[in-house]
Parts: C-alpha cells; sequence; structure tokens
C-alpha cells in the first residue's frame, strides 16, 4: 500500500526525522491560510498524488506570494495530474501539501528497502540525491552505497557512519544522519515497511539536514496487524476496479487490451494473458479468482470484467484441481445467467471431472464456447474479439 | 528414487484440526502419505482422522518419529509454526500459508540460518512424489510416476507442467512449488541440485515469474551444474512495471525482474524457454 507525501512526512514527524515546516491543504482558501503561519521568503505548493515524477509536470510549484500560494492551488485542485509514473489519464489532486522553502546546499539520497535477494532490510544512499536512483545504479554504480541490516543485531551506528562517511557527512551532521536512519528503521520495523526513501534528503545552507520528500510503501500482508496505517489509504488514487475487486477477494489489474480473462491462480493468469498475447490478441485485465472458485466469485468476476467497456470477447481459464471442472462449469452456467453476458465467452477447462465439466458447457448459449485445449481456446478467443471489433 | 520425499516420510501436519488442515489431511492419507498425527496446541490427547493430536511439534516428533511437516496455519501464526518445526527438529518443513508479512519470514530465514532445516514455501502448493507421497494442496489425479522433476513459483503452473508431462506419457519424479512470495525457503537452485542427483530425473522443468533475480541465478547454476535437459517457461511478459501480479514476489520495480531479463539469460545459458505455457510437456518430451 502506498500513503501520501503529507503522511509519510507525518510518521516521520513521530520518528524524530526532521521535515520541513508545512502542512497539509485541500482548498485554496486552506491552502493560503497554511503559508501565512509559515514565515519565510516563499513557498511550496506540492500536488499530493501516489506517483513520482511530479516536479517536472508541473505538479510543485514554488510561490513568492500568498497570492500566488491560493492561484496555484486554484489551479491544482480538481486536477488530474499525468506523469511519468502514471497512466495517461493521471491521478486526480485532491489535497496539497504547503512547506516553507529552505536554502538547499545539497541534494542526497536516502532510502532503506527490503531487499529479497539478500533477505535483508538495507540502506541505499548516494550523494546524488534528487534525481532517479535507478539511472544512477545504472550509469554510476560506484556511486551508490548499499547497507544490510542483520535483523538480530539491529542497525548499530558503524552503519550509520559507513553511510556519513560516503556521503561526506561529520560531526554534529553525522549525528544527525544517525538520528535519520535509527528513526527510519524504528519506523519501518513497527509499520512493516517495504520502502522508506527520502530523495531529496538535503543539507541547508546552514548544515541542517531535512528530507525534503518522502515516500513510503507499507507490506500489503501485514496491514491488517497496522490500523493506523489502514486509514491512511486513499482509494482515489488507486484503480476502482482493482477497489471493487479486493471487496470479493479477487486479484485484479487493469491493462489495455480489449480481450477480457479470467483464471484460477496468478501464475496461469499470468502465464494466460501472455498466450493471448502470443496468440495477435490483447489482455483487458489480469484476473485470479483464486483456489475455491463459486459461482458468487464467477459473478462478480464477471461483472468486473464486462465494466470494461473495451472487453469484446472472455477467455475463462481454469484448471479445476481440487475443485472438480462440474461444479465450475455450472458455476460459469449460473453466472452468465445472472449477469446477462452478451459477448463471446471461450472457457477451457481441465483437471478433475473434465469431460462432465465440458459437456455441461456445451450447446447451453449461442455465445460460449467450450474449447478442448488451452492453445485452441486462446486462439478462438483471438478470433472471435477480432470478429465483434 | 525422487527428492527430499519418498513412501518411508513421516509426516505431520500443523493446524491439523482447522478446516484447511482437516481437507488436505484427508487427501493425503487418501494417496497414501506416511501422515502419523497432526498438532493443535490444547488438543493434545484427541484423535483427529483416527491420528493422533499432540500440543508441541516436539511431543509429535518424539512419540511418531516425524521428519517432515506441513503447516495449514493462518498467515499471521505461521512465522511460530516454522520456527517451532526447526526447534523440534523437524527437517523438511512445507508451509502451505499465504499472506505471511514479509519482515516475519525475514526472521524466520534469519533464525533458520545454520540449522539445517529445510523450508518449502511459503505461498505455495507443497511437493508431491507421485504414488509415494503427497504433502500439500495439489490435485492427486493428474500425477504420474516417472521421470521429469518439475521446480515452480506457481501452483497452477505446476498443475499445467504435470498435467502436460502425464499426457506425454513422461510422469514426474517430484515436483516441488516454491512458492510465490518474495522471501521465501528452497529456491530454484536448491530444489535443481538435487534434481541433477537423482537417478530417476531425466528431465527438468523450470516454471519461473517476473520479480526478483533467482531464475538469473538458476541459469548460472545451470550452465556450470546441470548436464540433464532443462525446460522453462516464464510467465508475466505482459505484465505492467510496478503492479503485483498476485503474488506478493510476482512485481517487476525500477526495471528489475521482468520476464524479458529472466528469459534473456535462461536462453544464453543454453536452456530451451518455450514462449507457450502449452509448449512446455511436448518441448520436455524433444530434449529426451
Amino acid at each position: 500500500m502506498n500513503i501520501h507525501e503529507y503522511q509519510a512526512k507525518q510518521l516521520f514527524q513521530q520518528y524524530a526525522i526532521p521535515i520541513p515546516e508545512g502542512h497539509y491543504a485541500d482548498t485554496p482558501e486552506s491552502a493560503e491560510q497554511v503559508a501565512s503561519t509559515l514565515a519565510g521568503a516563499g513557498w511550496v505548493v506540492k500536488a499530493q498524488v501516489h506517483a513520482g515524477g511530479r516536479g517536472k509536470v508541473g505538479g510543485v510549484k514554488l510561490a513568492t506570494s500568498l497570492t500566488e500560494v491560493a492561484e496555484f492551488s486554484r489551479e491544482l485542485l480538481g486536477k488530474r495530474l499525468v506523469t511519468i509514473q502514471t497512466d495517461s489519464l493521471g491521478l486526480p489532486i485532491n489535497s496539497l501539501l504547503i512547506e516553507k522553502i529552505y536554502p538547499i546546499k545539497r541534494e542526497l539520497y536516502l532510502s532503506l528497502i527490503l531487499d529479497r535477494a539478500t533477505e535483508r532490510v538495507m540502506f541505499i544512499a548516494s550523494a546524488a540525491g534528487g534525481m532517479d536512483i535507478e539511472a544512477v545504479a545504472h550509469d554510476t554504480p560506484e556511486q551508490i552505497i548499499a547497507v544490510p541490516v542483520h535483523p538480530a543485531a539491529g542497525l548499530q551506528s558503524y552503519s550509520c557512519r559507513k553511510v556519513a562517511y560516503t556521503l561526506g557527512l561529520k560531526g554534529a551532521q553525522l549525528k544527525a544522519l544517525e538520528k535519520i536512519m535509527f528513526g527510519m528503521y524504528r519506523l519501518f520495523l513497527a509499520k512493516d515497511a517495504t520502502q522508506i526513501e527520502i530523495n531529496p534528503l538535503i543539507e541547508t545552507d546552514s548544515g541542517d539536514l531535512m528530507a525534503l520528500d518522502a515516500k513510503i510503501n507499507f507490506d500489503d500482508n501485514a496491514l491488517a496487524l497496522h490500523p493506523d496505517i489502514l486509514v491512511m489509504k486513499d482509494p482515489s488514487q488507486e484503480d476502482d476496479k482493482e477497489n471493487e475487486a479486493q471487496k470479493f477477494g479477487l486479484n485484479y489489474i487493469t491493462l489495455e487490451g480489449n480481450i477480457g480473462c479470467m483464471v484460477n491462480g496468478a501464475g496461469l493468469a499470468m502465464a494466460t494473458m501472455d498466450l493471448v498475447k502470443l496468440k495477435g490478441g490483447q489482455p483487458a485485465n489480469f484476473l485470479d479468482v483464486g483456489g475455491g472458485t463459486n459461482v458468487e466469485k464467477v459473478c462478480e468476476a464477471f461483472k468486473l470484467i464486462l465494466s470494461d467497456g473495451s472487453v469484446k470477447a472472455v477467455l475463462v481459464n481454469i484448471f479445476g484441481g481440487i475443485v472438480q471442472c462440474d461444479v465450475i462449469a455450472n458455476g460459469i452456467l449460473a453466472a452468465i445467467e445472472q449477469v446477462h453476458v452478451t459477448i463471446p465467452v471461450v472457457v477451457r477447462l481441465e483437471g478433475t471431472n473434465v469431460e462432465q465439466g465440458r459437456a455441461l458447457l456445451t450447446n447451453k448459449n449461442p455465445n460460449l464456447y467450450a474449447a478442448d485445449d488451452l492453445n485452441h481456446a486462446a486462439e478462438q478467443v483471438v478470433a472471435l474479439a477480432k470478429a465483434v471489433a | 528414487m525422487s527428492i527430499l520425499i519418498n513412501k518411508d516420510t513421516k509426516v505431520i501436519c500443523q493446524g491439523f484440526t482447522g478446516k484447511q488442515g482437516t481437507f488436505h489431511s484427508e487427501q493425503a492419507l487418501v494417496y497414501g502419505t506416511k501422515l502419523v498425527g497432526g498438532v493443535t496446541p490444547e488438543r493434545g490427547g484427541e484423535t483427529h482422522l483416527g491420528l493422533p493430536v499432540f500440543n508441541t511439534v516436539q511431543d509429535a516428533v518424539n512419540t511418531t518419529g516425524a521428519t517432515a511437516s506441513v503447516i495449514y496455519v493462518p498467515p499471521f501464526f505461521a512465522a511460530d509454526a516454522i520456527l517451532e518445526a526447526v526447534d523440534a527438529g523437524i527437517k523438511l518443513i512445507v508451509c502451505i500459508t499465504e499472506g505471511i508479512p514479509t519482515l516475519q519470514m525475514l526472521r524466520v530465514k534469519a533464525a533458520m540460518a545454520g540449522t539445517g532445516a529445510l523450508l518449502i514455501g511459503p505461498n505455495c502448493p507443497g511437493i508431491i512424489t507421485p504414488d509415494e507421497c503427497k504433502i500439500g494442496i495439489m490435485p492427486a489425479k493428474i500425477h504420474q510416476a516417472g521421470c521429469i522433476g518439475i521446480v515452480s513459483r506457481s501452483g497452477t503452473l505446476t498443475y499445467e507442467s504435470v498435467f502436460q508431462t502425464t499426457q506425454q506419457g513422461l510422469g514426474q519424479s517430484t515436483c516441488v512449488g516454491i512458492g510465490g512470495d518474495p522471501i521465501h525457503g528452497m529456491n530454484f537452485v536448491d530444489v535443481l541440485s538435487r534434481f541433477q542427483a537423482d537417478e530417476q530425473t531425466k528431465g527438468i522443468i523450470m516454471v519461473g515469474e517476473i520479480g526478483g533475480g533467482e531464475e538469473e541465478d538458476a541459469a548460472e547454476y545451470i550452465k556450470d551444474h546441470v548436464t540433464k535437459p532443462v525446460v522453462a517457461y516464464i510467465a508475466g511478459q505482459t505484465a505492467p512495471a510496478g503492479k503485483r501480479m498476485g503474488h506478493a514476489g510476482a512485481i517487476v520495480t525500477g526495471g528489475k525482474g521482468t520476464a524479458a531479463g529472466k528469459i534473456a539469460a535462461l536462453k544464453a545459458a543454453g536452456i530451451e524457454v518455450v514462449s507457450s505455457p502449452t509448449e512446455i510437456g511436448v518441448a520436455m518430451k524433444g530434449c529426451l
């Protein structure tokens, strides 16, 4: 799960990680009000969306007067922001973060990630801050330091010194960095984060360190343990259909094609999308209905797929293992009836009681095609989608 | 021969009296797995499915001599269950549970280091040696004893591979689902090395997916250490970057873990990579 920058900075404050003075606002009036309480020569107005790359597309604006703060806020609020990390529709700007401007001497990079290869929580730091860290890692890997933390020992000061000296920080700044790293580490463990990124971590003209930006991702598997994190979820930043799917225990991801896919199992669902593409079609979605498939789930799955107007045909691919194929076939028939499916549906069933399952699907509905194997099913659904389109 | 388990493997079930534990234990018994008991705290002394229930894994091990355990407990109790099995000296732990917090698995793996215990999963279908021992949730009927070793991160794609090798008349020596989580127990290399050493296994099917770098590690290993034919399939070629595709571990981030990268690494190591999931069985037969 992702949260907004302003929410991440609230958590930073709780863990003694220094942040710029600032406040959340969701109207131009409140934005101006916030700015008026922040003494300084200027303010930054930052659009709050769950995507990076905001600065390059006008999502971060520098204001030199209170009138400008209100003006920029009016421009941004209610608009959708399209960045390099969003799709072509972008994400809605429903809130802003108004902050005081600080004179910046240097921009650094500091993050804490869960590294699957080493199976460790790991700090990543670089003196080349403010940039896309993946590009830095690719072009100049020598500018990046990675410092893993052993879970039994926890974070030790030597790790902080290692990072500090690499970043050119010593004395009081070393102490300040150590405090930030310990704060990040405690926050990471306490809330089951998977990533905490500060890019940039700035050094001000007066030598203070401060998190100018903040990004935190949390482990979905642990959210039930953290109600305080769960309430920060902002559904407006996520796909409506993906939100709807979650309610029914379905795993759904919107794609851009016209062939709906309904599959049991995540691996097989990915493989089915790949096969549709291989046969010349374009999958409209990833959808894993899970192991224990029942009529209700299949109904909801059809509703989700059909709510995407661009879908011209549907491929159902179920490998019936523990759940028998005849039971699944009856579920599909009931769902097609209940949801009034009027576009072609190709069904590939395999597994236990497959003959009975296929027999049940044959000659029941002119839109229903029972395929004899996965290859034919994929070819058939691609041909049908092309015929309709 | 087979790898890791055979007809003599004594198995216990943690979460034995729960719904999942009961259902899959019944299936295992029907299959002929030597299931010798189960563990549910506070239920010790009872009998379930005709087998003894123990309060602790240690009690179960002491009484039955079990060397393997299968875990069906809910996600927030699974780390505890794995470590209890390790502590009791269980050699092979198969954790089916999906949804364990990643930081908990990280600590479990660190605690397991040096104990010699092997973990399969979590978030996996389990392991089966056809006609001998089934530990997990895979459908029994599609399997056939034979000569192909199968290792996969995905449950349903394991079933596809099993189904196709059965159709081709090849059958399976042992099938291992290593699981879809980012931090898990045995990896591709751990299983490949055992298939290479196993006499019954004549060919190996490896099914990977987007996310992480284990397929790339496997490619390196196969190049240097595996002489048996290997057929690979990688799922997620059309998956968009930054989206988690069902499995917690199936995600492309920062341009890393793409299907294209994995396929290139496998091909560079001289491994046959099929582009369609329907060609796995035929390709395997063609290699033998």
